[in-house]
């Protein structure tokens, strides 16, 4: 088959069975776009700023486990779409991203809207490519989405010059796929996977660390039966949140900077850790010197860099966690005796009712926490819930009933801040008779606020609730701990009218400043099936707690602030 | 952790920005390249780079892990022994004595590799802290220019 390049595009994204592209045109990418308009395989979301449509195709990979994809133009399309990009590598989502280069003939000559684009998005992607003949680019699009979703996932670039999307070449499209130099290992070594086995067995305080290679590699069922058969308590990082189900006895919490304390409590008084496809961040960490300093420690990840490059490690295993977790599953029922851990899940428990995640609830305003509660409490369980970053993210995570895996979806790895609404609207997209609530904060929205108008173009109702602060709430309360409260640039008392805005998009809009007004405006909003902006005044100056400050310790958390 | 010396030849596919993802990860995770050659490998796609760098055992376990990841990675070897060369070429003037410079090129495995009017080029071909000293040896006949051609290695 003699096909453009454009129409290459077009027709590998077919045989992917992709349903919808997130993007943005402009000339380098026109004749792309061209043949955009003449099929019908999939949807196109035109949004309104390339760094949404990246966020919205990566909302839609995380919740659906399947593959993102976004158009953007070469040049400023193409950088505004590196922080998605960045975002995306950063928590390993599986992503292609096609981007228009100026011609071949003109690279080089600094040409309007001519980046160099791969040297750009090297270090913020899984793999790139910049396509320079036609008949490369069919093996270079099959290759950039084996790569995006194989081994440990990640987005890929592929660059694509102007005339090379109008030359004709014959399209083959490879069925099947064999990379002389990329082969990622799935099964766990056998003999390691016995000594993790009969490690654990011989243990006493035994703790899962359970990150996000549980959700990348879908171990969600297995990590629970182990845990079940096993009888060893669970903590969960932010990016695997809903892995376990909060209704699970075995899950302690959340561990890290904002973690509860029984989570954080069985890493320092552990005497084997099972991580279960976490990367070890400095945000959970805490202290390196002091972290898990009476565990062994079995690590299990699809990538061998990720295994020692942190702390040293007792138990490597390199594979895929299902296929590992699923090895584990048979030896572990032989060997291990769960009751034998039963008293070191009696001091846990005990430590979680002396020091349970908690807040003081008010009748004169209203709690941010209060808030998350509250919207688990009204909804059913299948909710999506996406974030964007900063104390109303924390507080979501500690707060709010996960209980499946890839309902949480936010920005762990780079902390994007105006990822959230359009993570929602991909989220929404691919999961349409679900809601999608975006948790919010008063800065946050307001960095991809034009979003809106894609969310009501594209008929994903949304529902956005800022809890509004009038800060940007994680810089102040780093001023208020560490700085003597000299709020520099964090008091954000100006402010648009939230209602107004959300009405003048075409959407619906709530001032929230009760309770009763709060359950009123989530039900009203869901009924409205129409994009929502909810913004609830909270209490200005609540704090997240408890707290490992950077560098601290922990089992040494701040438990409680006192001015 | 002790600062080891490591030689690293790293087996890639000869393509387009390979050597820009290879550099670009030594600059992006902060490890050092002390030097760097490549040359494709002959009757293959592949190119062979020769990497000299150096860290603690953790960060140099670290690189390996990252060389490997780079989908163009087709393989990395850090074996402990190898035969490892580097080349350097050292241009004289004429109007010096040369007195002793045949035995110092003997003695490093030396030739004189061209020569002009005013001057000649002495080349040697050794392991980098034998390539240090002639450098530091030939110091005494006043060179007017030297470069040194990077490490290559081949393991044993
Ligand atoms: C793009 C970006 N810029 C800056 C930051 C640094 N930052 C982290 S949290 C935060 C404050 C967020 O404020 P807001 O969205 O109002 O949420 P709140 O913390 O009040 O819940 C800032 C500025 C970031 N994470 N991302």
């Amino acid at each position: 088959m003699e096909l453009s390049g454009s129409q290459m595009v077009i027709e590998a994204l077919r045989r992917e069975n992709v349903s919808v592209v997130f993007g943005y045109p402009g000339g380098a990418i026109m004749n792309v776009y061209d043949e955009v308009y003449k099929q019908d395989y999939f949807q196109h979301i035109l949004v309104k700023h390339e760094q949404a449509a990246i966020h919205a195709a990566d909302g839609y990979a995380r919740s659906s486990g399947d593959v993102g994809v976004a158009f953007v133009t070469s040049g400023p399309g193409f950088t505004n779409a590196v922080t998605g990009l960045a975002t995306a590598y950063m928590d390993s989502i599986p992503m292609v991203v096609i981007s228009g280069q100026v011609p071949i003939t003109m690279i080089g000559t600094d040409a309007f809207q001519e980046i160099d684009a791969v040297g750009i998005s090297r270090p913020c992607v899984k793999h790139n490519y910049l396509v320079k003949d036609v008949k490369d680019l069919p093996r270079i699009l099959k290759e950039a989405f084996y790569i995006a979703k194989s081994g440990r996932p990640g987005p890929v670039h592929v660059d694509i010059p102007k005339d090379v999307t109008a030359h004709i070449g014959k399209f083959e499209y490879p069925e099947t796929i064999k990379m002389q130099t990329y082969k990622p290992t799935y099964k766990g070594n056998v003999r390691q996977i016995k000594k993790a086995v009969e490690a654990i067995a011989n243990a006493k305080r035994p703790v899962l660390y359970i990150g996000g290679g549980a959700i990348n590699s879908n171990a969600s069922e297995v990590v629970r039966e182990f845990a079940k058969i096993t009888g060893i308590p669970a903590v969960e990082t932010l990016m695997a949140r809903g892995v376990m189900g909060d209704e699970n006895p075995l899950l302690l919490g959340m561990l890290g900077m904002h973690g509860c304390y029984s989570a954080n409590m069985a890493m320092s008084e552990a005497d084997i850790m099972i991580a279960f496809g976490p990367r070890f961040d400095d945000r959970v960490t805490g202290k390196l010197s002091e972290f898990a300093k009476h565990a062994k420690i079995i690590h299990i990840d699809i990538d061998p860099s990720s295994i020692g490059k942190i702390v040293p490690i007792d138990y490597p295993i390199v594979g895929d966690l299902k296929n590992v977790v699923q090895g584990m599953i048979p030896l572990a029922k032989e060997k291990v005796d769960s009751s034998k851990y039963k008293s070191w899940r009696d001091l846990l428990n005990r430590y979680n009712e002396i020091h349970p995640l908690k807040y003081d609830d008010s009748d004169d305003v209203i709690k941010p926490q209060w808030v998350i509660e509250r919207v688990g409490e009204l909804l059913d369980g299948d909710a999506f819930i996406t974030t964007d970053v900063g104390q109303h993210q924390m507080w979501t995570a500690q707060f709010y009933p996960f209980s499946f895996p890839r309902q949480f979806v936010t920005s762990g790895g780079l902390g994007t801040m105006g990822f959230g609404l359009p993570a929602a609207i991909g989220v929404k997209r691919a999961f349409p008779h679900k809601t999608s609530i975006n948790f919010t904060g008063d800065g946050s929205i307001l960095m991809n606020i034009q979003e809106l108008m894609t969310a009501v173009e594209a008929k994903t109702p949304v529902i956005n609730i800022i809890l509004n602060n009038k800060f940007l709430g994680m810089v102040r309360q780093w001023q208020t701990f560490f700085y003597d409260k000299r709020y520099s640039s964090t008091d954000i008392q100006v402010q648009p009218d939230f209602v107004k805005l959300v009405e003048s998009f075409g959407g619906v809009g709530y001032r929230v400043t009760t309770k009763e007004e709060f359950d009123t405006a989530l039900q009203d909003a869901i009924k409205s099936n129409k994009v929502a902006m909810i913004d609830v005044q909270v209490d200005r100056l609540e704090n997240v707690l408890p707290m490992v400050p950077a560098g601290g310790t922990l089992y040494n958390m701040m438990l409680e602030y006192k001015e | 952790m002790e600062n080891i010396r490591r030689v690293l030849s790293v087996i890639v596919l000869n393509e387009d920005g390979v050597l820009s993802r290879i550099s670009g990860l030594f600059a992006g995770r902060g490890y050092n390249i002390d030097s760097l050659t490549v040359a494709p490998v002959p009757n293959t796609n592949l190119s062979r780079l020769t990497i000299v760098t150096s860290g603690n055992q953790r960060v140099l376990e670290q690189i390996v892990k990252q060389l490997h990841k780079l989908i163009p990675t087709y393989k990395v070897i850090e074996s402990a022994e190898f035969v490892e060369k580097e080349m350097a070429l050292v241009k004289i003037p004429l109007n010096e004595d040369f007195n002793g410079l045949d035995a110092m090129l003997k003695a490093y495995n030396g030739t004189i590799a061209n020569s002009g009017e005013n001057f000649i080029v002495v080349m040697v071909a050794d392991d980098s802290k034998r390539v240090d000293n002639f450098l530091k040896a030939i110091k005494k006949y006043n060179p007017i220019e030297m470069v040194r051609g990077g490490s290559v290695a081949l393991d044993v």
